[in-house]
């Protein structure tokens, strides 16, 4: 068995798709119609036959309060590994992404924290 | 009535939210970086401290810090920040001026007792010392 899928939900699939590739950098992979909504994942450039993220509509009543929860506690649900996170954390800011938490020595590990602009926190990790 | 050990007055909220190591290790952390979220507080008492508090726990230590004026929490679009504010340790030096700090005592603080005891490290040299 192994982990091919790992979802996170957004309040715009289009939106996500725009932010998760043309801001963050990833590929898109599928990007199917399903009713009102759509079947999309994307994949890293350094992995495009890795695990595929999906950009999950947050419609459901159950999901907003429980994102806003974690957004009002600056808890990032998903974390992405980056060789460089003072880098990422230049370039995501020139682009107008938002930190809640600048890079920051966490042990073994440099994170930082970020909004996705879809409802979400992201972490960014790189290990030391 | 004569003041007694034990009697609660105006600072009880500042002394009890001091005397926790985990309250003191939040304002540790938060005076190395003002305006941190409860994710990344408990982060760094983990990494940092070794501190296991649960998030649940760590945002109680906050609310008692607030109650004491020592930790200020503000919403910023979506998240909640919170600040460190040092200001009412003040009350603290006003209280029990500490020599040669700068911290002078309160002209109206009332005087109990005359200093009968020389303590040449601290104390300004008076001419009536010579005598």
């Amino acid at each position: 068995m192994r982990i091919h899928l790992s979802s996170i939900m957004v309040d715009d699939q289009r939106k996500a798709l725009a932010f998760y590739t043309d801001v963050l950098g990833f590929l898109p992979k599928h990007d199917v119609p399903v009713g009102e909504d759509a079947w999309i994942t994307v994949v890293s450039p350094e992995d495009p036959d890795g695990v595929q993220l999906v950009l999950e509509p947050d419609s459901h009543p159950a999901v907003r309060p429980f994102k806003d929860a974690l957004v009002a506690d600056g808890i990032p649900f998903t974390s992405f590994a980056v060789a460089d996170v003072a880098a990422e954390h230049e370039r995501l800011t020139a682009l107008g992404v938002k930190f809640t938490q600048p890079p920051t020595p966490m042990g073994p590990a440099i994170t930082a924290v970020f909004d996705d602009t879809c409802g979400n926190l992201i972490q960014i990790e790189q290990m030391a | 009535m004569p003041n007694v050990a034990g009697m609660a007055d105006e600072d009880d909220p500042l002394f009890k939210a001091l005397a926790d190591g985990t309250r003191r290790a939040i304002l540790d952390e938060l005076v190395a970086r003002d305006g941190q979220t409860l994710f990344e507080l408990c982060a760094r008492l983990t990494t940092n401290r070794g501190l296991a508090s649960s998030r649940q726990a760590v945002s109680q230590h906050l609310d008692v810090l607030e109650r004491a004026g020592l930790v200020r929490s503000r919403r910023q679009g979506r998240y909640r920040l919170h600040d460190v504010d040092t200001r009412p340790l003040a009350r603290i030096a006003r209280r029990w001026p500490v020599p040669g700090t700068g911290a002078a005592p309160q002209p109206d603080a009332p005087r109990t007792r005359t200093p009968d005891t020389r303590t040449p490290a601290t104390r300004t040299p008076h001419p009536e010392d010579e005598s």
